[in-house]
């Protein structure tokens, strides 16, 4: 028996009737096929356009860009290269994404609470949010938050002064500027420091409580420290820092913080739209918890606060965070929509300006796509290591 | 096996690309129509008025195109491109031609895969703000936030002239011309900049018109004129020749309404233009009649300035540099012979 089989099997090895043969051939096949219509259509498009002229190589990284930017968070004049204004396109980007995903969880967080609160005016008001926003395009909001609400603002010699140097105008908010002096150094390193300790203390507090069952005043000690210890810096280095106030010259505010309504259109445009998907998923998340669990904690003694915080919200959390992680982004490719309205993101400023003035299409598409992609990539690799620490352990 | 493959595949790309590529003219004349990139609405230059049909200066170019080359000034199709697409939509083969209120510059010229046929209208760059303001001249313009179209030697241009003159500026682009205008006009910008063709162009749809004035200053070289893809002579020539045909009709006295009887003119220079004479069309690879088409259908170069653009049309822009050579200004025919 032993004798036949052994060379039976070696013969199917490499037979057309095995099945794992055949798989692994057709496999190869469709590989092969795709790498030649890949390398095909790669070899033609670079032909093509060095027949015709248009730029192939990445040499226009270096040159004068001559554009201006209006919002940039890094230095960049008339004068930088194009690459630089790739890279104030990618600030941008990353800034209105960053402040987006903490503005919109916050609302959408809010809205999916309010939708199961006991009190009616409140869970109607949260569920009609949810039902408008959620059905109109975001490019309409886009506008509307553009067109009909900023820019309709008084013009700078007729702006509105708000408390605290604040002036709100047609060319967006314009705050008092912020100068550090020596000392300021003194007050970061307390903030640090202050941070550290009540992190440090907080783990004492959970492990003191483990062992002899009784609870430190964590809250109080905590907040003691957070904002004495900032203080006692900001005192003892002597007011280390001051405002410059925006005043008006000629045509604009000069000497202040612009925040631009392009910003703030795209912000607030991006915040609304998410934060009422974020609030469903909230919404569904917490329901999904049985009603046993709360009961039960309700049975053990612990308060409605307590309820929440140890029983419902680390379990809803579980639930949440992998569609939270779609939604998060989803705003971030959302803001590419900026171009619309103005905004120097990446898609504005590189695939537009730098684009159009080099004439370098595909290398310009090509590194935008890439830069969405890693931006993504690292956003979902973030929110599935915090989505480790809130999953099921299994035992 | 992988090779072969690769040849095949390469070939058959190699075909499809020749046929697409190699006769802008065969191409058009087997699709029967001309496919133009224009502006999406600028008046005067190119606008589609209430009926859906396209008007305009550079509108009129593409008809004389479409009539040289297929007998038909109507048989176009206008595909509206914001200046932040034009150039891509040549290159990629989108358009056949683009006549838009393009810049032509060095840069444009060898580095884009794109080649200018000519000059239809010298213009330059300008200012456009609001009379409240009082500016009388473009250097009190420091400080200012000012609209532009991304993708344009507007943009360029301003950050060229506010750095010579050591002024600040705050640039707010749109890819959209219609965006840059609605930002001014709502008061996003205290400046409009752009071709001062287009700030009279854009100035006359404002709803307050009056409100807005045009600065003295110009401050740089705008030659707009009509683009080909690179690498098809034939076409270029076309789209040279074309233009040529309606200033060289302009210098001779060949109107639309005269071109019939002009055959019979004894000026051997009338005679060569209108293909009486010679072999010109034929040259150009297109029919005997091709220049008599452009010329009975669409009109000389004054003609088509005029109605557009000029004294009978609202935007009342002068001739000025765009006169005659033999007029005192820059547009000047090549001999036809």
């Amino acid at each position: 028996m032993v004798d036949i089989s052994q060379p039976a099997h070696l013969s199917r090895a490499f037979s057309i009737y095995d099945k794992k043969f055949r798989a692994i051939a057709y496999q190869a096949g469709l590989a092969v096929s795709l790498a030649v219509i890949v390398t095909g259509i790669a070899t033609q498009t670079v032909s093509n356009m060095r027949q015709r002229g248009i730029p192939l190589t990445f040499d226009f990284w270096n040159q004068t860009a001559g554009f201006q930017i209006n919002q940039t968070l890094i230095p960049y004049d008339t004068l930088s290269s194009y690459g630089q204004a790739f890279w104030v396109g990618v600030a941008n980007t990353l800034l209105v994404s960053a402040f987006g995903i903490v503005l919109a969880t916050v609302i959408g967080f809010l809205i999916g609470i309010s939708r199961l609160s006991n009190n009616w005016i409140v869970a109607k008001v949260a569920t009609s949010y949810v039902e408008v926003i959620r059905n109109i395009p975001l490019l309409l909001q886009l506008l509307f938050w553009y067109n009909a609400v900023l820019k309709p603002l008084p013009a700078p010699k007729a702006s509105i002064a708000l408390p605290g140097g604040i002036y709100l105008n047609n060319r967006g908010i314009i705050l008092p500027a912020v100068e550090f002096h020596a000392g300021a150094g003194l007050v970061a390193i307390a903030i640090v420091a202050a941070v550290a300790f009540a992190t440090a203390f907080s783990a004492y507090a959970s492990g003191y409580q483990k062992r002899t069952g009784k609870q430190l005043p964590v809250l109080v000690v905590n907040l003691l420290l957070l904002t004495g210890l900032p203080l006692a810096a900001y005192v003892a280095a002597g007011n280390p820092w001051s405002f410059t106030y925006p005043e008006l010259r000629g045509f604009n505010f000069r000497g202040g913080q612009q925040i631009y309504p392009e910003f703030a259109a795209l912000l607030i445009g991006l915040s609304v739209y998410t934060a009422s998907f974020i609030a469903e998923i909230v919404r569904g998340g917490v329901q999904a918890v049985s009603k046993g669990q709360t009961e039960a904690a309700h049975a053990l003694g612990l308060p409605q606060g307590k309820t929440l915080r140890l029983v419902v919200v680390p379990q809803a959390f579980r639930i949440i965070i992998p569609p939270l992680t779609s939604q998060y982004l989803n705003l971030i490719k959302n803001s590419s929509l900026a171009v619309f309205i103005g905004y120097p993101d990446l898609v504005q400023v590189f695939a537009g300006s730098v684009l159009n003035q080099t004439g370098a299409a595909v290398q310009v598409m090509a590194i935008t796509f890439a830069v969405y992609l890693v931006i993504s990539l690292i956003t979902s690799a973030a929110m599935n290591a915090f989505n480790l620490r809130f999953a099921l352990v299994e035992r | 096996m992988r090779k072969i493959m690769t040849g095949v595949l390469g070939a058959a790309f190699a075909a499809y690309a020749s046929t697409v590529w190699a006769g802008t003219l065969d191409n058009v004349k087997a699709k029967g129509i001309l496919t133009c990139g224009t502006n999406p609405a600028t008046a005067g230059f190119s606008v589609p008025d209430n009926d859906g049909k396209w008007t305009g200066f550079v509108v009129d170019y593409c008809r004389a195109v479409a009539a040289g080359v297929l007998g038909d000034a109507t048989k176009v199709k206008f595909i509206p491109l914001n200046a932040k697409d034009r150039f891509t939509a040549l290159q990629s083969g989108e358009i056949d031609i683009l006549a838009h209120n393009a810049t032509w510059t060095s840069s444009r010229d060898t580095s884009l895969g794109i080649i200018f046929a000519g000059t239809y209208f010298y213009d330059g760059q300008g200012f456009m703000v609001r009379k409240s303001e009082n500016i009388k001249s473009a250097k009190d313009l420091d400080g200012a936030s000012i609209c532009v179209s991304q993708g344009t030697t507007t943009e360029l241009n301003l950050a060229d002239y506010f750095r010579s003159n050591g002024m600040t500026f705050s640039a707010v682009g749109f890819a959209d011309e219609e965006a840059v205008i609605k930002a001014y006009e709502e008061g996003r910008c205290d400046v409009f900049s752009a071709d001062t063709s287009s700030l009279n162009a854009a100035r006359i749809r404002m709803a307050n018109a009056d409100d807005s004035v045009v600065l003295p200053e110009i401050i740089s070289k705008e030659p707009l004129g009509p683009a080909v893809r690179q690498g098809d002579d034939q076409w270029l020539n076309i789209a040279k020749w074309t233009l040529n045909v309606m200033l060289a009709a302009e210098e001779f006295g060949v109107t639309s309404k005269n071109v019939d009887e002009m055959k019979n003119s004894d000026n051997p220079n009338i005679r060569r233009l209108l293909g009486v004479e010679g072999s010109f069309g034929k040259d150009v690879g297109l029919g005997e009649t091709w220049s008599q088409d452009i010329i009975k259908q669409v009109g000389n170069y004054s003609e088509i300035f005029e109605r557009s653009i000029g004294k009978d049309s609202p935007l009342k822009i002068e001739r000025g540099v765009n006169a005659l050579w033999n007029a005192g200004g820059l547009q000047y025919a090549p001999p036809i012979r």
